[in-house]
């Protein structure tokens, strides 16, 4: 069973192992600088007739390609952790409707995919339970539709506002079998510093990735030189570089080679993307398609992997309230 | 509350460090693009209610007349905007232009369309009949308070 | 060289009430619609305090056709109905002579609706 040490970390005392994970993403993220590691993209409607049935899908077929590559019978999947972005997380539904496992939706905003990581490795370390999936995905077209503005509207995109990832990832995490290990978690708390600005999301949840790191290597006794790797999910090249003014000013400097954020890394500015990728597929496709193959190769070694949420709607803007930001943070290492 | 351990950082803190770090948009570069393409978008339209007035489609159109060829402009402008839209043209152009092409009618024609469009996967009814109004429906509704308003007004002034 | 100041003067106004729109999207939070909104609102103020007339003077449809003309369709429209109607023109005039710019975007959206799809932006470089 994990045990708690300090505020809010609990460190796992069973193997938790990553033991295969799998991506696909849409065409404008393989063209992005990690495109080359992304071994499977597709349309945003992935061949369907809505956006909302092409996310389903993309959730459907990351499944079905994490059960195929890694090897294991269907029926030993104990359960699926699984969100998305849309209203009541419908694309989870309807793309595991079919799956015949036990599945439980999640709902994070874009730390989704932490959040899943959270619950799966602490169901696997105590809850009696072998292997979990879990998984999240975003889709640019149907986020768009939900949050934004119709697709064909001619307008400007805000220079601080993030484009969504059309994206999934998934991992199964095992009790037993090779890779990488889930050492600790780090649930993280709801921090809120009034930002209200839609096109400034980055901003709105750098304080709790900032939070969530502090809290983390405090509760731990960890200087943050003790990972190879410092990874936030989307706060985007706005985000990144507040994320990194706050940690300074509590005294951990982050600088470029330990800690980066896949919102920043997964497009290129010169995609139109303005500040970076946001979504729950921005870092869930990062994890699965580049920083988990990076691990496998030993490249590094040790991860702090944060995944960052705005927790608004699209009534709570409407109505002005300010956007409340969640990170979780999981530590992964070769062991 | 619980324990906060974020000591040094406060709200006005933030709100200066969000200022420093946000990244601009280049003003000057914008406002050039805009005027020139939404003078561009006024002379098309221009040029559209010349050849009205000139009666060289009085045949075609069964009219000439001042009133009419406003009318007719702005009926113009509309379907052009509303095809640039249909043909997935549109909001290219307003990437570029920004507000120089969301200022003018054609704009206006396009936020309706581009909504049509979006919720058609919602149903003919419920989906484009409802929501085709989310974007223009407040200048509508706006417009023709303030006209009332402005009639009200017109109206107490003539009759005293 | 009429024609030339004419046109001129078209430009010139269009550009201009494009221009201002741009500098509220840049340096406001206001979002375009809201940009809109004030638009019409404000054609129809200048309108009813006779300003407008004089910038519809100058501008010709370079000042018809950005939204502020729209409020100044629907403002010039209740007055003349006011002059020809009395009290019903109040309700009557505003609509009826924006109506054939909204019946267009109307009909022909359901048109598009029903023939047209919108497509993923999340294709090709620069986001085209």
């Amino acid at each position: 069973m994990a045990h708690k040490k300090g505020n809010q970390t609990y460190i796992l005392d069973k193997d938790v192992i990553v033991r295969h994970s799998e991506c696909i993403v849409g065409q404008k993220e393989s063209e992005g600088p990690l495109g080359k590691y992304f071994d499977q993209k597709a349309d945003d409607d992935f061949g369907m007739d809505t956006w909302e049935k092409g996310e389903a899908k993309f959730v459907e077929a990351t499944y079905k390609k994490l059960l195929s590559r890694c090897d294991i019978e269907e029926n030993l999947i104990d359960c699926i952790l699984a969100g998305d972005l849309l209203n009541q997380c419908t694309s989870s539904a309807c793309g595991l409707k079919e799956s015949g496992r036990p599945f439980l939706g999640l709902y994070g905003a874009c730390s989704t995919m932490a959040e899943s990581l959270v619950n799966g490795s602490l169901l696997v370390d105590g809850g009696g339970m072998n292997n979990v999936v879990c998984m999240t995905s975003s889709n640019f077209c149907s986020a768009e539709k939900q949050f934004r503005f119709p697709l064909e509207l001619g307008c400007q995109r805000a220079p601080n506002s993030q484009w969504t990832v059309t994206g999934c990832g998934a991992v199964l995490l095992s009790s037993g079998g090779n890779g990488p290990r889930i050492t600790s978690v780090t649930p993280g708390i709801i921090r809120d510093y009034e930002i209200s600005d839609t096109n400034n999301m980055g901003a709105a949840m750098a304080p709790a990735a900032a939070s969530t790191i502090i809290a983390h290597l405090s509760d731990l006794e960890r200087d943050i030189s003790y990972y190879d790797l410092v990874m936030t999910g989307d706060l985007g090249l706005t985000g990144r570089e507040l994320c990194r003014d706050i940690l300074k000013m509590h005294g951990i400097n982050a600088p470029k080679e330990i800690y980066d954020d896949c919102g920043a890394i997964i497009f290129d500015p010169e995609q139109g993307t303005c500040a970076g990728g946001s979504g729950c597929g921005c870092c869930a496709s990062v994890l699965c398609g580049y920083l988990l193959k990076l691990m496998e190769q030993k490249q590094i070694n040790k991860l702090l992997f944060i995944a960052t949420g705005a927790l608004m709607s699209a009534v709570s803007t409407k109505q002005g309230e300010p956007i409340p930001g969640i990170a979780h943070a999981v530590a992964i290492e070769n062991i | 509350m619980g324990s906060d351990n974020l000591t040094k950082l406060n709200g006005p803190k933030y709100e200066k460090m969000k200022q420093d770090r946000s990244m601009k948009s280049n003003l000057l570069v914008d406002c050039a693009i805009a005027f020139v393409s939404g003078g561009f978008i006024c002379i098309i339209a221009q040029v559209f209610k010349d050849i009205i007035t000139s009666g060289k489609l009085v045949d075609l159109l069964g009219t000439a007349d001042e009133k009419s060829a406003s009318a007719l402009t702005v009926l113009f402008m509309v379907f052009l905007g509303a095809l640039l839209t249909s043909l997935n043209v549109y909001d290219n152009i307003g990437k570029v232009c920004g507000a120089g092409s969301i200022v003018p009618i054609t704009g206006f024609a396009n936020s309706i369309v581009s909504s049509a469009m979006e919720f058609r996967s919602e149903g003919h009814i419920l989906g484009v009949g409802a929501q085709m109004f989310i974007c223009a429906g407040p200048v509508i509704v706006y417009g023709t308070a303030a006209s009332v308003i402005a009639g009200l007004f017109y109206f107490l002034f003539t009759m005293g | 060289m009429d024609i030339f100041l004419k046109y001129l003067g078209v430009f010139v106004v269009g550009g201009i009430l494009c221009a201002i729109a741009q500098i509220l999207i840049d340096k406001t939070k206001l979002t375009s619609t809201r940009i809109l909104v004030l638009y019409v609102v404000t054609g129809v103020f200048l309108t009813a305090i006779g300003l407008y007339d004089k910038i519809v003077e100058w501008g010709n449809c370079g000042a018809t056709i950005p939204l502020m003309g729209f409020g100044y369709s629907l403002c010039k429209g209740v007055f003349s109905a006011i002059d020809e109607y009395g009290f019903r023109g109040i309700f009557t005039g505003g609509l009826a002579d924006v109506a054939t710019g909204i019946v267009m975007a109307v009909f022909f959206g359901l048109i598009a609706s029903f023939i047209s799809k919108p497509k993923s932006k999340n294709r090709s470089r620069n986001g085209g």
